[in-house]
């Protein structure tokens, strides 16, 4: 049970939420009937990317249509768009994006003004054929795309969330299974025990530990078997990680059930834990691009460490070597949190 | 007379502003049976606990095994065994498991364990049902099983919470027969319970009401006392003075 939620999440969250976008609806607004109008319009659909769903004269219509919701971009091609860039050399064009959703929007005017500016390059490679009647300076932006070269966002996302389905058996259970023991009341039972306190935390540390392992392992099968994704690093660097940013995270479980008496503050405490903890940790949006403060509550987050660690074992190929710094942190993290829980955890209340 | 094994002075546990557990003083002999009767909410348990080590005091002295409560807590557990109102063994573990977990925490060896272990399952008569699940055993054989456990490892005092809380006539007799073959071997037991025939088997009974102890002596003492022919009319007397009760 506690295997199969993380890793139907490993499973499903990829797949849908995947960032690239098809099907963007599109209205066109032509005013111009010309064939270098048809050519262009011509071009977006060809492309895959855009579905023509209404191609029209009034902009009045297909504004209404974006109103429906049922178009996400307006393409205008004003009056004498053929005859400005024939005899100018210079003509506009309109794109209006319906933002609600805002990653579609942005995308979809990103690929429209893309396609549009390869049209521009046909139509003059057109005309450089015919007499050369000016010279055109042309800069021509070329990209490569390193480690990832398909862009391929199941690759980006998976080692992500196998960094977040560890933590989150790490933290939950260890957390839910103490709690769980103060409100049996064999907790009690452990306390009047002359057990000391780091024996107990070791009894509950390893067994939680190992199911971590065991889950990192499972996660990493699915991983092949469903997307076809091998680490291009090595597995020892891998489970030489999971090993330690495991002891930390099962340290902030630790710590959480020191404080929670039941288990409905454990869960919503680390529930709370994981919200931040996924959303500073660089899973859906790069830290780079977050507020300087946020970038700075990165830093104190273990989970970005892991997250980092093992995308960039799995995409890159990283080595041992290149991750030292990272895994000093973690191992910081493991010796904080632990020594937190032990220092927190009372066999006799106060 | 020999050194009491458990000694309280003055003994007090506030939470807030109430007093939960208010002066108390007395001792306890070794070997004897000592009832520990109040009504709900009179401060028993809050005392066991702190006697047991799981609960500081605010104020007062106490000893228990000739260890101090407020330094030496740890070193009192290695000489206590402990049953708590709740049933607290594993019920996700089996007779056998329990009793070996609980035997491994308080240092048996492996010979010891095991000897026990099958001494223990032969005494309670649960042949059948030592590789039971606990979980699935009726309260008053999770009860007997309870407080085999809690005297596995020999403790000078066994405080017993409740311990025939909710259990049958006849198991409670066969509970009370194997707490006179403990007492019998040398083991002190302190046992609150709400039974006042129970209490008749105690060699000595206090009675706490509201945070103090009211009365202390032999049940015939009390009934003598208290000009009463049992048990149940002495507690009556001295609870109905209580101002303060859990309704």
């Amino acid at each position: 049970m506690i295997l199969m939620m993380p890793i139907i999440q490993l499973i499903v969250i990829p797949l849908a939420a995947d960032y690239e976008i098809k099907q963007i609806s599109i209205s066109v607004v032509d005013q111009d009937h010309s064939p270098y109008s048809q050519k262009l319009v011509h071009k977006l659909t060809a492309s895959g990317y855009f579905q023509l769903v209404e191609y029209t004269q009034s902009y009045a219509q297909a504004s209404k249509t974006v109103n429906n919701g049922n178009t996400d971009l307006i393409l205008t091609i004003p009056q004498h768009f053929e005859r400005d860039l024939i005899k100018s050399n210079k003509a506009q064009l309109h794109l209006a994006a319906d933002a609600v959703n805002g990653v579609r929007a942005g995308l979809g005017t990103a690929y429209a003004a893309q396609m549009i500016g390869d049209f521009n390059r046909e139509v003059r490679e057109e005309w450089m054929l015919l007499p050369k009647f000016n010279e055109i300076p042309q800069i021509e932006i070329t990209s490569a795309n390193w480690f990832n070269q398909h862009f391929d966002y199941h690759l980006f996302m998976v080692p992500g969330i196998l960094a977040i389905l560890v933590t989150m058996v790490g933290c939950f259970l260890t957390a839910l299974n103490i709690v769980a023991e103060k409100e049996v009341g064999t907790i009690e039972q452990i306390n009047v025990s002359p057990i000391k306190k780091y024996e107990f935390i070791l009894g509950k540390l390893i067994p939680f530990w190992v199911l971590g392992m065991v889950s990192i392992t499972l996660g990493m099968v699915f991983a092949f078997l469903i997307f076809r994704i091998i680490p291009v690093g090595s597995y020892l660097t891998i489970y030489a990680f999971s090993a330690v940013y495991l002891l930390g995270v099962l340290g902030i479980g630790l710590l959480i059930s020191t404080f929670a008496d039941t288990q409905q503050q454990a869960t919503l405490f680390s529930f709370f834990c994981m919200m931040v903890f996924i959303l500073l940790g660089g899973l859906y949006t790069p830290i780079e691009s977050m507020p300087e403060w946020a970038q700075w509550l990165t830093r104190i987050n273990p989970p970005a460490y892991f997250i980092k660690v093992i995308r960039a074992v799995f995409i890159k190929g990283s080595s041992f070597s290149d991750l030292i710094p990272d895994f000093l942190a973690m191992i910081g993290f493991a010796i904080l949190f632990n020594a937190l829980a032990v220092f927190n955890y009372r066999k006799r209340s106060a | 007379m020999a050194q009491p094994v458990i000694h309280t002075h003055q003994l007090t546990r506030k939470f807030g502003d109430f007093v939960a557990v208010n002066a108390i003083s007395f001792d306890v002999q070794p070997g004897e049976i000592f009832g520990f009767l109040g009504a709900n909410g009179a401060g028993k348990t809050t005392a066991m606990r702190i006697l047991c080590g799981l609960l500081s005091p605010t104020s007062g002295e106490a000893t228990v095994a000739g260890f101090d409560v407020y330094r030496q807590n740890e070193e009192i557990k290695k000489h206590i065994g402990y049953m708590s109102q709740k049933f607290s063994l594993y019920e996700n573990l089996t007779v056998r498991e329990n009793i070996q977990f609980f035997g491994g925490i308080y240092g048996l060896s492996r010979q010891e364990l095991k000897e026990k272990t099958n001494n223990l399952i032969e005494r309670v008569g649960l042949h059948d049902e030592a590789d039971k699940l606990v979980g699935s055993l009726p309260l008053g054989w999770k009860q007997k099983i309870s407080f085999s456990v809690a005297i596995l490892h020999r403790p000078k005092i066994v405080f017993l919470d409740e311990p025939t809380g909710g259990v049958d006539p006849i198991t409670r007799r066969q509970f009370w027969d194997m707490i006179y073959d403990a007492a019998h071997e040398g083991i002190t037991l302190f046992v609150t319970t709400h039974y006042m025939d129970e209490a008749e088997y105690c060699d000595r009974v206090s009675i706490m009401v509201d945070g103090a102890i009211a009365a202390l002596d032999t049940p015939a003492g009390l009934k003598k006392q208290f000009n009463a022919t049992n048990m149940d009319e002495v507690f009556l007397q001295l609870a109905r003075g209580a101002k303060r009760s859990d309704g």
